[in-house]
């Protein structure tokens, strides 16, 4: 036993107040599904049921989207000052309440409170806020496309309504990545959360009643991928945004092919974390160390392949197994957690899977000694070395506390390595020099390279992939673009 | 590791091919450690193991002996209406108040630390440096904290810092004929230093030259010691015994107020060097009205009540 | 029974976040448009505008420094601050300027809305006005916008409050800090408007309000050494080229005066004066 052993330090649970059921979010009413179908959500650290959700069928969607329809005329008519003005009620509602968000997002989704709180509610809110700003100044967001179409000086148009799809990660955070810049470009949204994690998008429903949002702006739809394949589908969207696996994200380009449906796609991601022998070695062991165990590793852009330069592995290799042998695996309420749960029972299968794939392929396995708790869904952060660009933790995404280690000697085999994927979301390199920093960001085929840091995110900030880890950016001024006619 | 100090340039080439630090990385790593919540009987544990590590100081230009001694008492029982309280690590004062430290502290087995060659400029010939720790030693000093000379060392004179440290250490000596020595610990004013690049540097420097602690501020600049700063000489700790195989302490000094601060640096050594630092004989806190919040929070937590400063000693 | 006495407020200056009454001692009558006493501004003299300078100054790197997040957050606070305050200003901007209660009214939600638009290109601005060029080299070229430093803004004479908000916030909002003189025969919705920043979380000294008159006042800031830059909307055509002259002996940038109606909605043109484009060489190279 440690000398200094941390006390548990829950955060209260009494913030929260689930009620035992929520219906769909339409029009401004809760109301149960047309043909009364429901599921139950979990909470992934104890099993236990949270709740009792709708799940929504093809007349519900359709019911959303037509509601959808209808706030859409008065909506985009409002003066941009005015929806602005919406937005940062929500992004000043969301702060006050982000202690209450942030215990229900642990809760539903796994993640430890200490990032619920620390990392994803502020940007959830940063969103909003940020968002707010452009409703007003969308003419200036886009001037050179305005100009080019001969309609310089006025505001651009918005498309209508945005089916909008969101996956268990960061659900709230996807949410508001999703609604703020649709909103604020003057479009209407039908949204459908993650069936694992739908709690927060009903509690930003009454968000939006909170800051008087008029009735059909934005509506909430849960239910599984088959509510997802309906929205996606229905002929009364003029927009599709999706996160989530690449698998679905080419079903929905193939859905949409044909319509005039504006689609922006934000897929998986297996991104290389480059080390080179004169990075700022502990400053890379804690980016590495964010940049796959953050979230539990469920991360689209996580940093699951270490690219380490041969003349330093043994000593950073030495250096991050010390390090993982800190991180503390548990109850997501505690605040020193620092790896919660994993999301589902069916996650967690798929991690196994793929972790026992490496050790069979002949990757050797690491985890630091880790008591984990006996009910709920967990696993140990792990490391694997000897690991080829052959091996299907190197390739697959695993998108679980699983990290892949490679090495490579010089820059152009960092870069070849990196970029020897179908995906290109994200990339990290860690070296002293700028110069080298610069010259990688060139090469590589990823839409975010972090230099000597990781998982780095802000409203201000495009976010987005290369290749089959989508299309499309969201967040800064690009993201705009997606909900915009231009 | 003697060939790195062989010359002026090796020993720049040794320094200066330490990783880097990312000051961005290394602020943001503090940040969330500051965000440990420490609860009941870690914060108890915590509690007493931050009073039993703290170098209770004095190092006024109106210091007396009246004062020296108030304060010996005060580190020998710190809460007169609890004696569960741990008593501190040492009183940390001036050479010329050594003798009566050392008088009023007998029978107690807290150290008497004096700070010594020209604290806190270090603006002084060598000679007059070692005449200091001499005298302070003499006076029955258990540990001297000496500080470097930052303008040899920000002028890149690393081996003339380091030569400097050594012939310290050597004055640390005691002449009893005993063959002890005082511990050493070496002050680098990193306020001064400026970058964490440096304090690295500065933190190889010394341990190579025979630092038995290292020490992060005087207490007598516009910035004393920092979790950044602090988390930087862990790290140079931990490094160097994994390459060395030699023990060294770390004592952050000045600007720690609060029990709420004091437990970030313990969770900062809990978590960069573990168990094998967890102890008054490893890392000290250089401090005097830290020593009050901790006794108020003490008291808080054995009677549930918060306390007041009327409920603790002024010395 | 007697009608209730009330309490006047006495009005002074707002200087690095203080509310000192001016270093001369003296005061000034302010009426309303119908010549009503209202109340005894400040008269401030060229040793508070010498202070205020001063306390813009040393303002500047601190919020220069806050993310432009944060400094967007503070200005939508200062909308909020103000929206509950909003009868006060409106009666202040009635009789300051003879309005009806309901033309006031609009003149101070437009104000409010003025803080919200600024508010949000704190973190915007650099995102059309920066840009990544491509320089016919191995280097990566980046153009960003940063505030000039201090700037001396003479608040329109004809528009109180909305005038005034008007040339405030673009000037801030980009990280300068800002000594205010307010419109000389108005000053009041000016002396108030320091009560709301002080207590918006506004950093003391971002901004000044000075009142009093403008042509003295403005002659010192003109010339002073340590101002980067001077808005001279409140100022008369032979004015603002007697300041211009001044202005030009450290090359501070000079917004002229011209026409403007402030109840429109205003373009990026004053927000983007206050501004250095500073660009970054960096080698790329493995």
């Amino acid at each position: 036993m440690p000398v200094f052993e941390y006390a548990p330090a829950p955060e209260s649970r009494a913030v929260v107040d689930i009620a035992p059921s929520y219906g769909l979010f339409i029009d401004g009413e809760f109301a149960g599904a047309g043909d009364g179908k429901v599921f139950k959500t979990l909470s992934p650290s104890s099993e236990e049921v949270l709740s009792e959700v709708a799940q929504a069928g093809a007349e519900d969607v359709d019911r959303a989207v037509k509601a959808a329809r209808k706030a859409f005329g008065t909506w985009s008519a409002l003066p941009g000052s005015e929806r602005a003005k919406y937005l940062f009620r929500i992004a000043r509602i969301i702060q006050e309440r982000s202690r209450e968000l942030a215990v229900l997002e642990s809760l539903d989704n796994g993640k430890p409170i200490r990032e619920s709180r620390d990392a994803d509610l502020p940007l959830v809110a940063a969103h909003f806020f940020y968002y707010a700003g452009w409703a007003d100044k969308l003419a200036y967001a886009v001037r050179g496309r305005s100009a080019l179409n001969g309609t310089s000086g006025a505001d651009p148009r918005p498309l209508g309504v945005a089916g909008q799809v969101i996956p268990w990660n960061f659900p709230l955070l996807m949410l508001a990545w999703k609604i703020a810049p649709a909103l604020a470009t003057g479009n209407t949204v039908v949204l459908k959360p993650a069936e694992t994690t739908p709690l927060s998008a009903l509690f930003f429903a009454d968000i939006c009643r909170q800051a008087g949002l008029p009735k059909g702006v934005v509506n909430i739809v849960t239910g599984d991928g088959s509510t997802g394949a309906e929205l996606v589908g229905h002929p009364g969207i003029d927009k599709v945004a999706f996160t989530g696996s690449t698998e679905v994200g080419k079903a929905i380009a193939r859905t949409v092919a044909g319509t005039r449906k504006k689609v922006t796609l934000e897929l998986g991601g297996k991104a290389a974390n480059i080390v080179f022998d004169d990075a700022p070695v502990d400053q890379a062991v804690e980016g590495i160390i964010g940049g796959i165990f953050f979230n539990q590793g469920h991360v689209c852009c996580a940093g699951s392949r270490l690219l380490v330069q041969e003349s330093v592995q043994d000593e950073l290799l030495d250096a991050l197994k010390r390090r993982m042998g800190t991180l503390r695996v548990g109850d997501p309420l505690d605040k020193n957690t620092d790896i919660g749960a994993i999301n589902s029972a069916e996650q967690l299968a798929r991690i196994r899977s793929l972790a026992d794939a490496g050790e069979a392929e002949g990757a050797e396995r690491w985890a630091p000694a880790c008591e984990l708790p006996s009910s709920g869904y967990w696993f140990a952060p792990t490391l694997f070395t000897g690991v080829t660009q052959a091996h299907r933790i190197a390739r697959e995404e695993i998108f679980g506390p699983v990290l892949s280690v490679l090495t490579f000697r010089t820059p152009e085999e960092a870069v070849a390595k990196a970029n020897n994927t179908p995906y290109g979301l994200s990339a990290g390199i860690w070296t002293e020099k700028g110069s080298r920093i610069l010259w990688m960001a060139n090469k590589l085929r990823a839409g975010v390279v972090w230099s000597n840091t990781f998982n780095k995110f802000d409203p201000a900030s495009p976010f987005g992939g290369y290749k089959e880890s989508g299309y499309g950016r969201e967040g800064g001024r690009h993201g705009l673009e997606a909900y915009l006619d231009v | 590791m003697a060939d790195v100090t062989a010359s002026d340039s090796a020993l720049r080439r040794f320094l200066h091919g330490l990783p880097g630090v990312d000051a961005v990385g290394l602020q943001a790593r503090t940040a969330t450690l500051g965000t440990r919540s420490i609860k009941t009987t870690a914060k108890a544990y915590a509690i007493d193991l931050a009073i039993s590590m703290i170098d209770l100081t004095t190092l006024e230009g109106a210091d007396t002996p009246g004062k020296v001694r108030a304060l010996c008492a005060k580190g020998i029982s710190p809460d007169p209406t609890d004696r569960t309280t741990p008593q501190v690590a040492a009183i940390c004062v001036y050479g010329d108040m050594v003798a009566t430290a050392k008088e009023a502290l007998t029978g107690s087995g807290i150290h008497v630390a004096a700070v010594a060659t020209a604290f806190p400029s270090g603006r002084a010939s060598l000679p007059v440096k070692l005449a200091d720790t001499r005298d302070a030693v003499a006076a029955g000093a258990d540990e001297i904290d000496m500080v470097i000379d930052r303008g040899a060392f920000l002028s890149g004179r690393y081996l003339e810092v380091f030569e400097e440290i050594r012939r310290v250490k050597e004055a640390c000596v005691r002449e009893d004929g005993s063959g002890t020595a005082a511990h050493l610990k070496v002050i680098f004013e990193t306020g001064e230093l400026q970058t964490y690049d440096n304090v690295r540097r500065a933190s190889w420097l010394a341990m190579l030259a025979g630092a038995d602690f290292i020490k992060t501020s005087t207490g007598k600049v516009a910035v004393n010691a920092t979790p950044p700063v602090t988390l930087v000489l862990l790290e140079a700790v931990r490094d160097f015994r994994a390459a060395v195989g030699v023990q060294v302490g770390v004592k952050p000094a000045g600007g720690i107020r609060t029990s709420k601060d004091a437990i970030k640096y313990l969770v900062m050594v809990n978590e960069t060097l573990g168990d094998d630092w967890l102890s008054p004989e490893w890392f000290r806190f250089g401090a005097s009205s830290l020593l009050n919040d901790l006794l108020m929070q003490r008291q808080k937590l054995s009677t549930g009540r918060y306390s007041g400063p009327d409920y603790v000693t002024v010395d | 029974m007697s009608e209730r006495l009330s309490v006047l407020k006495t009005y002074k200056l707002f200087v690095g976040g203080k509310f000192p009454r001016s270093e001369s001692g003296r005061v000034y009558e302010v009426t309303d448009a119908k010549g009503k006493w209202l109340a005894n501004a400040p008269l401030a003299s060229r040793k508070d505008a010498r202070d205020a300078v001063v306390a813009a100054r040393k303002a500047f790197g601190g919020w220069s420094g806050a993310t432009a997040y944060n400094r967007g957050q503070i200005l939508y606070r200062v909308a909020e601050m103000l929206e509950g305050r909003r009868g006060q200003f409106v009666a202040e901007v009635a009789e300051a300027e003879g309005l009806s209660k309901s033309k006031a009214g609009l003149q101070v939600d437009t104000a409010i809305d003025r803080w919200v638009w600024y508010a949000g290109w704190s973190d915007k601005v650099a995102q059309i006005a920066g840009a990544a060029n491509p320089v016919a080299g191995p280097y990566f070229n980046l153009s960003t916008p940063e505030p000039t430093g201090v700037v001396a803004v003479l608040a329109p004479q004809e528009s109180s409050f909305l005038g005034l908000v008007s040339v405030i916030a673009p000037a801030i909002v980009t990280g300068n800090t800002a000594v205010v003189v307010a419109g000389e025969r108005a000053p009041l919705p000016a002396l108030s408007l320091g009560e709301v920043l002080a207590t918006s979380d506004l950093p003391g000294g971002v901004v000044n309000v000075l009142s009093g008159r403008t042509a003295e006042i403005a002659a010192p800031l003109a010339s002073h050494q340590d101002v980067n830059a001077i808005d001279l909307a409140g100022a008369d055509p032979e004015l603002a080229t007697e300041l211009e002259r001044a202005a030009a002996e450290n090359l501070k940038r000079v917004l002229r005066p011209q026409p403007v109606d402030w109840t429109a909605a205003p373009d990026t043109a004053r927000l983007l004066t206050f501004l250095e484009t500073k660009t970054v060489w960096h080698p790329t190279g493995a």
